[in-house]
């Protein structure tokens, strides 16, 4: 199928982008890495008036490591996974940024665009969840920042981002001295969206659990797991505190059922990942999937 | 019919400027307006691979770009990869080791298979198996695809022979 006619605009800077999305409101689309949107439109299951292609912002293609780690959100999804900066700061990054489709679907996909169209079975709203990130969002009103939580809440293919608003900046606090991840995710082939996934961030004094932030995705919403965090937190790191987690992520998970698998399986998935996400976070190793 | 866009198209070396609704796709303008159908779609959703071209050097699905994003960009099609008797090792591994049957998928697996090879000039089986795994093959059950690339590597850790 080919898209259905639509008008084109290519923007050079922010405060242009947010004029034309002022102007045109929820009839416009912004166009990033168009890995998500174009097939949308190839197959007209979106027929926006007006699409406001920002690939030509350079503004919003940077990744700055001083202090917080602040990436903008037209960086693509391999310049992401291959960032110095963003490996030594967060790690879980560029493993999951590893599983997200192929190379040129990679080349192509930002990491704004993959917020903003908040795929259930996506791996970074869950990852940057678990990370305590918040994005900013410009309009021509002016400017305010947004948590993960708030900017996903339990919405799926869209977020809390008004029409008019252009996600502009990811912003990761520093990690914890002495934080390990652990990532881990299944999906029936490599690059194919996962079936379930557990991004796993824990912090431990030695042997004690000092902090824990889990989340999970592929649910009906990417979404941090408290009870598994609970169990956590206080707990000595082993085999019956991740068993607890396990236990707990599963009982938080939203799972859903589709042709690829029941609620019942994902649920069973999201415990044994945890267990797996944590096992690799207590011996600091990589992850990926299975 | 909305109204076109005129955009300069830099493929394989030349430069032609194309008039073009901005809703046309990348992959369209090259078969439809430049004439080079070696560049296939499968499926115009990113999932096949045989829609891939390389733009500045990298690989992307070429049904995912918009005809007008692609001004100012060099783009390679398997056209420009080698023809005739010129052909790039790449191509010639898959005549020689039978990369191919039907011939649908196999300008976006040389492609892809040129893009792995340059970032790994020795890439194992299962490391070209989980790189390629975005370019989908209906008929030849990916083992001589595989062997093939496999290969081209080897010939061109000797030869070279980038894009
Ligand atoms: C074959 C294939 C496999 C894939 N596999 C995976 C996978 O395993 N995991 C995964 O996570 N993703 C996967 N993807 C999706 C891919 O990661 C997309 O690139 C990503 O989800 C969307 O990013 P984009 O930059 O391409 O956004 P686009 O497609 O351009 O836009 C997507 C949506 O977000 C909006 N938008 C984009 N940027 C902004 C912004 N700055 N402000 C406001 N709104 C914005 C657009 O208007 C649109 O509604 C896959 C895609 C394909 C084609
Ligand atoms: S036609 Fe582009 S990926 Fe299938
Ligand atoms: S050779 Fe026929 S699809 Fe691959």
């Amino acid at each position: 199928m080919k898209p259905a006619v639509f008008d084109y605009s290519a923007p050079e800077s922010i405060a242009e982008t947010v004029d034309l999305l002022a102007e045109h409101g929820s009839g416009a689309k912004v166009l990033a890495g168009g890995q998500s949107l174009v097939p949308m439109l190839n197959f007209r299951l979106a027929r926006p008036a007006h699409l406001i292609d920002v690939n030509g912002v350079d503004e919003l293609s940077y990744i700055s490591a001083n202090g917080a780690l602040r990436i903008g959100s037209m960086t693509r999804l391999t310049a992401l996974g291959e960032s110095g900066d963003v490996a030594r700061a967060h790690p879980i990054i560029p493993a999951a940024v590893a599983q997200i489709g192929h190379r040129a679907i990679r080349n192509r996909g930002t990491i704004g665009g993959s917020l903003a169209h908040n795929d259930p079975a996506a791996e970074l709203p869950a990852v940057l969840m678990a990370l305590d990130a918040e994005v900013t969002a410009r309009s021509a009103d002016g400017e305010r920042v947004v948590g993960m939580q708030e900017l996903i809440e339990d919405r799926l293919f869209e977020t809390t981002l008004g029409d008019t608003e252009l996600l502009t900046e990811i912003r990761i606090p520093a990690a914890a001295a002495g934080s390990s991840f652990g990532f881990r995710e299944f999906a029936r082939r490599h690059g194919d969206f996962a079936l379930a996934g557990v991004a796993a961030v824990i912090t431990t004094d030695g042997s004690t659990i000092t902090q824990a932030a889990l989340a999970a995705f592929g649910g009906t919403h990417a979404t941090r797991l408290p009870t598994a965090e609970a169990a956590l937190v206080g707990a000595e790191t082993g085999d019956a505190a991740f068993a607890a987690a396990g236990a707990g992520a599963a009982a938080d998970f939203p799972s859903t059922s589709d042709v690829h698998g029941t609620a019942d399986y994902r649920s069973h998935l999201i415990n044994v990942l945890t267990v797996r996400a944590l096992q690799d976070a207590a011996g600091n190793s990589g992850g990926g999937n299975g | 019919m909305a109204e076109t866009m005129s955009v300069v198209l830099n493929v394989n070396g030349a430069g032609r400027s194309v008039s073009v609704e901005p809703r046309k796709t990348l992959a369209d303008a090259i078969r439809e307006d430049l004439g080079l159908t070696g560049t296939h779609l499968g499926c115009e959703h990113g999932v096949c691979g045989a829609c891939t071209v390389l733009m500045d050097g990298e690989v992307v699905r070429s049904c995912l770009m918009l005809a007008v994003q692609a001004g100012g960009a060099e783009i390679t099609t398997i056209e420009g990869i080698g023809a005739g008797d010129d052909l790039h090792p790449m191509q010639r591994a898959f005549s020689e080791y039978h990369g191919l049957q039907c011939g649908f998928c196999t300008p976006g697996m040389i492609l892809a298979g040129i893009d792995v090879v340059s970032r790994n000039p020795d890439p194992s089986p299962q490391e070209i198996r989980e790189e390629m795994g975005g370019n989908i093959c209906r008929c030849t059950g990916y083992q001589k695809i595989v062997e093939s690339v496999q290969a081209a590597a080897a010939i061109m850790s000797t030869e070279g022979g980038s894009a």
